[in-house]
């Protein structure tokens, strides 16, 4: 089913390695996440994250390679932009300070000033001269230091990002990718703890993904930037530090196909980015509880997969999403809706969507973690759809 | 600072007929330090409209023409009479096209900023890039786009310069290196750097270098961008890099019903070039030579490197701010100062005095004119609506952005995708 899918998904140059597969490093715990956020450091301010304790599966001590998400970031950007010489970064202390998060650590010092370019703080500004220099021939990432950043962008990326292509009659295209860490960090606060795939998703012309682990961050990073079409890579703030033995070879993972985490037979789970790690942890207790749940990680947030979403609930006939948007208006609600057009007659049970509050993130970190789904609300879910 | 090469652009003493208000002292040529104070000119200067007067009408030609020379040669003054009538013409056309129902929508017309258009663009390789507003059907044709591809693209035929997709505002061309078009003002702005970026990316990273110096963009927009927040910021960032980009301000006065004197604290856009660390330069935007002469300078700037200029050009449009508009809020005399400052009047007037040319050349580039516009209604009259199979083609470069449907293939596999009326 979802060979099928990535069969017919060319893309440029390499073998595409199949990612649908199940990865047989297993993703790395929750709390490994929870440890591994402990050493991260806020947007501004402190530098390299101290290295997270990672809680790896024994037959993984001692890897051939076991590399963070940043730096499987990081590596995705450097073998395109040796490869391509139009590939370039743009954004807020990208270039001299690597990254807020460390992802372009280095770049400047290999590349240079001008394709590693430090912006000033103008974010509407600077994404659309990166529009501008896409329509002539470059290929720039721009990075939103957090992805909250780029509301100031909106009307960059909704007019000229999405439209340009379609209302020049298709004469100039916008390979941009644009990326950043977004999502809900520990206490950073309302502003900085945003989703904005759920704003972006109406956009027409744009695709969207969520990156979730070192090995889908590098494969969706060389994807984006390959892409022709604009393309917003979400990162997450929680993720950074998560370590994975990722291949040497050259690999991309295709941008409209989801990830299938986990087969199983009783429910279909569909989440993606760092809500994943939440509902691997509730898999654990549901697998405890006799339940055997399907995971899957729809990685591309706009268009959806409909065909490796759609097997699953032909075989399972219920679903739950978990996701960190808000109920109102988030990717959730649009998936729910998705489902119901072209599956309606698979299903036994309501779709169930575990979303975040429709609260603005507090800093109490009690009151954090209440706005967002946690796995024993995922193992309720799930007990009370397989009724 | 390169301030010195544009001793074109002086100033001259406001008209007092304006709104009534006091004469205020003569504004500095542009060299002078910016930051001397002049409060009391200063009151009087807001309260007093920026009306300069022209020296070709006025008959000083002190600033052109020093020994009864021509500051243009035949060929270029004929190049320059004809971009202007066609701007002109075209334009009328379209308020006619308008009324009878052809185009519809917002369309923003250009008559009495024709020099500002033709003076800058005209100076253009093929290579050099125009970004443009909603008002961009003159910068389009200008730039070289035909007359008959964006009459065709105001009636939404498919033979459009965009295929019928993006309409009155939204006028591109990649042969011709127009970059749009744009409907929120302020945003074709970014889009403008970005090129400029492009081309010194193009020559320090690519290495792909042209005998001309860098490819120069041309950024077009009026007195309401000025206040905001994108004009600032790319003043900011093409100055930093040292881009090769002109930012071209049409000071028309008006941002539809409001004027620029209240809606700007310091109404001289030019002076916040400086402010930047770049030239700013004032010229007056109904004389087309003057125009002509500060733009040479400021793309010959780019050209070699030394980054951007902004220049403030002081022009009028003729008619509302869109054919929506009732215009009902611009007193007659102000219409009726700019009316005898026509560009083109002047320029007929230059052309005639210096003998470049004779009436009856003149009468015939009309003429020529009046037939490409003419064909140009017929060709688009002619032409075909965009058929339903055009719905999704140019919504993704690559239409695997459809994704992936519920039987495997991507959506823009299903046949119905080139019929447009595929579920997408």
């Amino acid at each position: 089913m979802a060979a099928a899918a990535s069969s017919s998904c060319t893309l440029r140059g390499v073998g595409a390695v199949a990612s649908a597969k199940p990865r047989s490093a297993a993703a790395p715990a929750a709390r490994s996440a929870r440890v591994a956020a402990a050493a991260k450091g806020p947007a501004r301010g402190r530098l390299v994250a101290r290295n997270a304790v990672a809680v790896t599966p024994r037959r993984m001590r001692r890897p051939r390679r076991l590399d963070p998400s940043q730096a499987a970031l990081r590596e995705g950007l450097i073998e395109e932009m040796k490869s391509d010489p139009t590939v370039c970064v743009m954004g807020e202390d990208v270039g001299h300070y690597g990254g807020s998060y460390k992802v372009t650590k280095g770049l400047a010092e290999m590349f240079g000033d001008l394709r590693v370019l430090d912006t000033p703080i103008a974010e509407n500004s600077f994404t659309g001269m990166g529009i501008g220099a896409a329509m002539k021939g470059l290929r720039p990432i721009v990075e939103g230091m957090n992805m909250g950043f780029l509301l100031l962008a909106y009307n960059q990326i909704s007019n000229n990002c999405g439209m340009l292509h379609y209302t020049s009659g298709g004469q100039f295209k916008i390979p941009v990718v644009i990326r950043g860490p977004g999502g809900v960090g520990r206490q950073l606060g309302a502003e900085h703890s945003q989703r904005l795939e759920s704003y972006f998703q109406s956009i027409p012309g744009l695709q969207m993904v969520a990156c979730s682990t070192p090995y889908n961050a590098k494969g969706l990073m060389k994807a984006a930037i390959r892409s022709e079409n604009p393309v917003v890579l979400f990162e997450h703030v929680l993720l950074y530090n998560l370590k994975e033995k990722i291949p040497d070879e050259e690999y991309i993972c295709c941008l409209e196909v989801a990830e299938m985490v986990r087969p199983g037979e009783h429910v279909t789970i569909l989440t993606y980015s760092r809500m994943r790690y939440h509902v691997m942890q509730a898999a654990k207790t549901l697998v405890n509880k006799g339940y055997d749940p399907e995971v899957i990680d729809i990685r591309s947030l706009k268009p959806f997969d409909l065909h490796t979403i759609g097997n699953s609930i032909k075989k399972t006939h219920r679903v739950l999403i978990v996701e960190e948007c808000m109920r109102t208006g988030g990717i959730g609600a649009s998936l729910r809706s998705a489902i119901i057009d072209n599956f309606w007659d698979y299903l036994d049970a309501p779709i169930m969507c575990l979303s975040s509050q429709d609260v603005p993130t507090p800093y109490a970190g009690t009151l954090e973690d209440a706005t967002v789904v946690q796995p024993a609300q995922i193992v309720a879910a799930v007990e009370q759809i397989c009724q | 600072m390169a301030a010195a090469s544009f001793t074109a652009a002086k100033f001259l003493a406001p008209v007092a007929a304006r709104s009534g208000g006091d004469r205020a002292p003569p504004l500095p040529a542009i060299g002078a330090a910016s930051a001397r104070p002049r409060r009391g000119a200063q009151q009087t200067r807001l309260r007093t409209a920026l009306a300069v007067s022209s020296d070709v009408l006025a008959g000083n030609k002190a600033a052109q023409a020093a020994a009864g020379e021509p500051v243009v040669t035949r060929e270029e003054a004929l190049e320059v009479y004809e971009d202007m009538v066609l701007g002109r013409v075209f334009e009328d056309m379209c308020a006619q096209m308008y009324y009878r129902g052809k185009m519809f929508g917002f369309v923003h017309l250009y008559n009495g900023q024709e020099a500002v258009s033709t003076g800058f663009i005209k100076l253009l390789n093929q290579a050099d890039c125009v970004v443009s507003t909603y008002r961009d059907h003159v910068h389009a044709l200008s730039k070289g786009v035909p007359a008959r591809s964006v009459m065709a693209e105001l009636f939404g035929k498919a033979t459009g310069c965009c295929r019928g997709q993006g309409g009155s505002m939204h006028m591109f061309s990649a042969p011709h290196n127009l970059l749009g078009g744009f409907a929120f003002i302020g945003e074709g702005i970014p889009v403008a750097t970005g090129a400029a970026f492009a081309a010194k990316y193009r020559h320090e990273v690519l290495k792909q270098s042209s005998p001309d110096g860098l490819d120069v963009t041309l950024a077009f927009f009026g007195d309401g961008t000025c206040n905001n927040g994108q004009f600032f910021e790319c003043l900011n960032m093409a100055q930093l890099w040292k881009l090769p980009i002109v930012f071209v301000v049409e000071n028309n006065l008006w941002a539809i019903g409001m004027s620029h004197l209240r809606a700007t604290s310091d109404p001289e856009i030019y002076k916040k070039g400086p402010a930047f660390g770049m030239p700013g330069v004032h010229v007056d935007g109904m004389d087309v030579l003057k125009v002509r002469e500060v733009a040479k300078e400021a793309i010959q700037r780019a050209r070699r490197g030394e980054g951007p200029t902004l220049v403030e050009c002081e022009t009028y449009r003729f008619r509302g701010h869109s054919l929506a508009d009732p215009d009902e809020l611009r007193k007659p005399d102000e219409k009726s100062h700019y009316a005898a400052r026509d560009p083109i009047t002047a320029l007929k007037k230059y052309i005639i005095e210096y003998n470049l040319a004779t009436e009856s050349e003149l009468k015939s580039i009309e003429k020529k004119i009046d037939d490409i516009v003419e064909e140009a209604v017929e060709f688009a009259d002619a032409s075909p609506h965009p058929p339903r199979s055009q719905l999704l083609e140019n919504v993704f470069a690559d239409p695997k952005g459809f994704g992936i449907g519920p039987d495997g293939k991507y959506r823009c596999e299903d046949p119905k995708f080139t019929q447009g009326t595929a579920q997408v």
